[in-house]
């Protein structure tokens, strides 16, 4: 009997039946709904025999424009899972007054918004943006590809890889319980001994090589594969965003690496570094995950800022105002969100001096943000402004945006942080900024350069929809939140005393139930879009009558993006050409050298995945094992010459005859 | 990307797709002796902190501490010029830029680190047990 059991250590280590959460009504009714769907959708794809089309064309692929969609529908898929815990979150905080235990018991409400938190930080957010940037940067300057192709396919997959170690926590253990930061000493062995700190650290650690690596090979595109004449002062500004925001990932993310191995040694190991005693330190961790999570911030906002930049000039129809400023305050947020870490925790005792230097420095990073700000007005100033969506969303960011930078102001004097911090006043400050300014930023973008990855544009009306619904839906979310945090209450309560405080929580359920029709909205959006496609057709390229090189190709550009490479001389490079009646050349077609399509980024993140699973479960066999395949798969690999292949100048010469066509077809 | 046009055509060569990259201006030639000198340079390099702390030559703790420090900074410099053919003008200026942007946070993650930490003992830490009243 005993050596039975220890047989099923060894093989299984801690994963066991009971394991599975079967036994809590609320997971079981998720699973089983995950399992159908999941179910349909593979059925679906078999019938219509897309398994080989997946594969050929999208898993394996290198091309930068595709891994950015699977990038940006990650994110979205990802958002309704976040979405999801929100909702539950603002549906038991509305109820439990009076008693009432509301319907999610601790243990689950705990791990909710630690999941809430770290995948729409990580697996939302964070895929999003790199999709955007992925799809449009090297199209913006006219490049065919990434610096390093295969390495972006292996980015993408091994985002995905700790994404879906997270989703299986779900079901397969717990998740944390900590928070999204998973502060010790809660995240230490001693008080969270089981699988949920795990599952975050592998998850995060495994996403977290993807997002580095990315960020490597997208400073080497920027630096290195411009157009001709493209100088560093000549970049759109969503390229300028986009070089600071990769280099803002590659000094940072080593920083959460590092400290998560150190959380990771402390829990498997038995070392000290965050413990109470032996000489540990828990505060360490808090100053060091934050070393990394501020500049986190400015790596989600960044790019959405270039969106904005890119929106604001294309449909004011002018030329950005003060495009120098805009990169030098991009420049200056680089460097100054290094020097603002421990605004997060005031509170934690460094003293007046440190307190205040901090305070003083996020005062100051307000500055160039505010500056931003300032050339987006001006560049509206006496401009034609056409309100189609991405607009929209523009103003929307602009006005929300304002209000969640001066509630951050207010935050940075230490004086008010220490009535304010861990309240309901500073979730609603954050989520003002991200939502107001990431997310806004991200469906500005998504709409915007939708017809040129996709090939026609979103039906405006259901976007109209999901932008009002989103919009207003924020309002009554947050402000609610604003004002009960300043009344004292603190986060991720569970159930509340007071009972004159339910009316604000119901007024901020109310919003997330519009939230969620916005989503809903945009869904809707997205399939009449693809009915109505023949409609919404965009076969002219530029269907905005925008300003950057991406617009000088078709929609969808083919794979190779550019015949020629195109030659620069101002910013606003396309637009330029089209004032100096630019003739697209219709002769002298070249074979294009191309990198190929390749399955090793799959694999390897596939491998990552069980590996971590492994980790997670204590299955030591399984960890070696995976990790020796790992290493093996990955050194396999550099013996793979076989990376290029040619496209012949006739495919060429046809792909560009059918662009005239379509060109003419259009009367342009 | 289509996977069916790659493969009739023979043209491929080996390499990834560097044609479109530009070609790296300034990268300094990796020479034997340049390598011989770097070697050198760091053995003697490593050689010295560990006498130093075997024969105890300078007298306060302290002060070999120090010197091993200042002697792993040159050595990292040796590491960059020899191995790295780092200088200010390789790739355009680019590598110097991002040292110095390297270094510029790595200043500020030490210093702020040690600064918070230190101030954070001073105010939070519990005393000794023999210092409590």
């Amino acid at each position: 009997m005993f050596e039975n059991f220890d047989l099923q250590k060894a093989i299984f280590g801690r994963l066991s039946l009971e394991s599975i959460p079967y036994h809590e009504p609320i997971l079981l009714a998720t699973f089983i709904a995950v399992l159908i769907g999941g179910a349909v959708v593979v059925g679906a794809i078999t019938y219509f025999k897309l398994w080989g089309y997946l594969w050929h064309e999208w898993f394996t692929s290198v091309d930068h424009k595709r891994i950015g969609v699977m990038y940006i529908v990650l994110g979205l898929v990802m958002l309704l899972r976040g979405f999801a815990d929100a909702i539950m979150m603002r549906a038991q905080q509305a109820i439990a007054f009076n008693g009432n235990e509301g319907y999610l018991p601790a243990h689950h409400f705990d791990q909710i918004f630690t999941a809430h938190g770290v995948i729409m930080i990580f697996f939302v957010a964070m895929p999003l943006v790199t999709g955007l940037m992925n799809f449009v940067v090297p199209l913006q300057i006219g490049a065919r590809d990434v610096a390093f192709p295969f390495l972006n396919n292996f980015s993408f997959w091994m985002t995905v890889s700790g994404a879906i170690l997270v989703m299986a926590s779900l079901f397969v253990g717990e998740f944390a319980r900590t928070g999204w930061l998973a502060y010790p000493p809660l995240s230490n062995y001693a008080y969270s001994p089981d699988v949920g700190v795990d599952y975050y650290i592998w998850a995060l650690q495994i996403a977290g090589v993807g997002t580095l690596l990315s960020g490597v090979n997208l400073i080497a595109t920027i630096v290195k594969m411009r157009a001709p004449g493209m100088t560093m002062m000549k970049m759109p500004v969503f390229t300028w965003t986009s070089l600071c925001t990769n280099i803002l990932i590659v000094a940072a993310f080593p920083v959460l690496t590092g400290v998560l191995v150190l959380l990771s040694l402390d829990r498997y190991v038995g070392t000290n570094f965050f413990t109470n005693d032996f000489g540990g330190n828990p505060m360490m961790y808090v100053n060091l995950i934050w070393i990394w999570g501020h500049p986190e911030v400015y790596i989600l906002v960044l790019p959405a800022f270039g969106v904005f930049s890119e929106v604001t000039a294309t449909f004011c129809g002018k030329r950005l105002f003060g495009y120098t400023s805009m990169v030098y305050a991009t420049v200056v947020i680089t460097i100054l969100s290094y020097l603002v870490w421990l605004h997060h925790f005031f509170t934690m005792g460094s003293g007046a001096s440190v307190n205040s230097f901090f305070g003083i420095t996020t005062m100051i990073i307000s500055i160039p943000t505010g500056a931003k700000l300032f050339n987006w007005l001006f560049t509206m100033y006496r401009g034609r402004i056409r309100f189609e969506l991405p607009m929209m969303w523009t103003v929307a960011f602009m006005l929300t945006f304002v209000i969640g930078g001066m509630t951050g102001v207010l935050l940075a004097v230490p004086p008010a942080d220490f009535v304010l911090h861990n309240s309901l006043f500073l979730i609603a400050h954050f989520h003002n900024v991200i939502i107001g300014g990431v997310v806004f930023g991200m469906f500005a973008g998504i709409t915007y350069w939708f017809p040129k990855a996709i090939g026609f544009r979103l039906d405006p009306f259901w976007g109209k929809m999901s932008f009002w619904f989103w919009v207003s839906g924020f309002y009554f979310a947050f402000m609610p939140l604003y004002a009960l945090g300043l009344m004292g209450v603190t986060r991720r309560l569970r159930v509340f005393d007071d009972p004159s405080l339910q009316i604000y929580f119901v007024v901020a359920a109310f919003g997330a139930l519009l939230i969620a029709l916005g989503i809903g909205s945009f869904l809707v959006q997205i399939a009449v879009s693809i009915k109505n496609r023949e409609k919404l057709r965009d076969v002219t390229g530029d269907p905005w009558n925008a300003r950057t090189l991406e617009w000088s190709t078709s929609s969808p550009p083919p794979v190779y993006n550019f015949a020629f490479t195109p030659v620069v001389y101002d910013h606003d490079a396309w637009w330029d050409m089209k004032e100096h009646g630019y003739k697209r050349p219709l002769s002298g077609f070249k074979p294009i050298h191309m990198p190929k399509n390749t399955s090793a980024g799959i694999i390897l993140a596939g491998i990552c995945f069980v590996t971590g699973f492994a980790l997670i479960w204590y299955i030591w066999w399984l960890a070696a094992l995976g990790f020796v395949s790992l290493i093996a798969t990955a050194i396999g690999h550099t013996f793979n010459y076989n990376r290029g292949f040619s496209i012949p100048a006739q495919q060429v010469v046809e792909t560009e005859r059918e662009r005239t066509a379509l060109l003419q077809s259009a009367g342009a | 990307m289509s996977t069916d046009s790659h493969t009739s055509h023979a043209i491929a060569p080996k390499t990834g797709h560097d044609d479109v990259h530009g070609h790296g201006d300034g990268h300094p030639v990796s020479t034997f002796k340049g390598y011989m000198t770097g070697f050198v340079l760091s053995v003697i390099l490593t050689a010295i902190p560990f006498w130093l702390v075997m024969s105890g030559a300078l007298d306060s703790k302290t002060a070999t501490a120090v010197a091993i420090l200042a002697i792993g900074a040159v050595q990292i410099v040796v590491h960059m010029i020899y191995f790295l053919h780092m200088t200010p003008s390789s790739e355009g200026g680019w590598t110097l830029m991002a040292l110095i942007f390297t270094v510029v946070m790595v200043v500020i993650t030490l210093t702020g680190s040690l600064w918070v930490m230190y101030h954070l003992n001073t105010n939070m830490m519990p005393m000794d047990p023999s210092q409590l009243p």
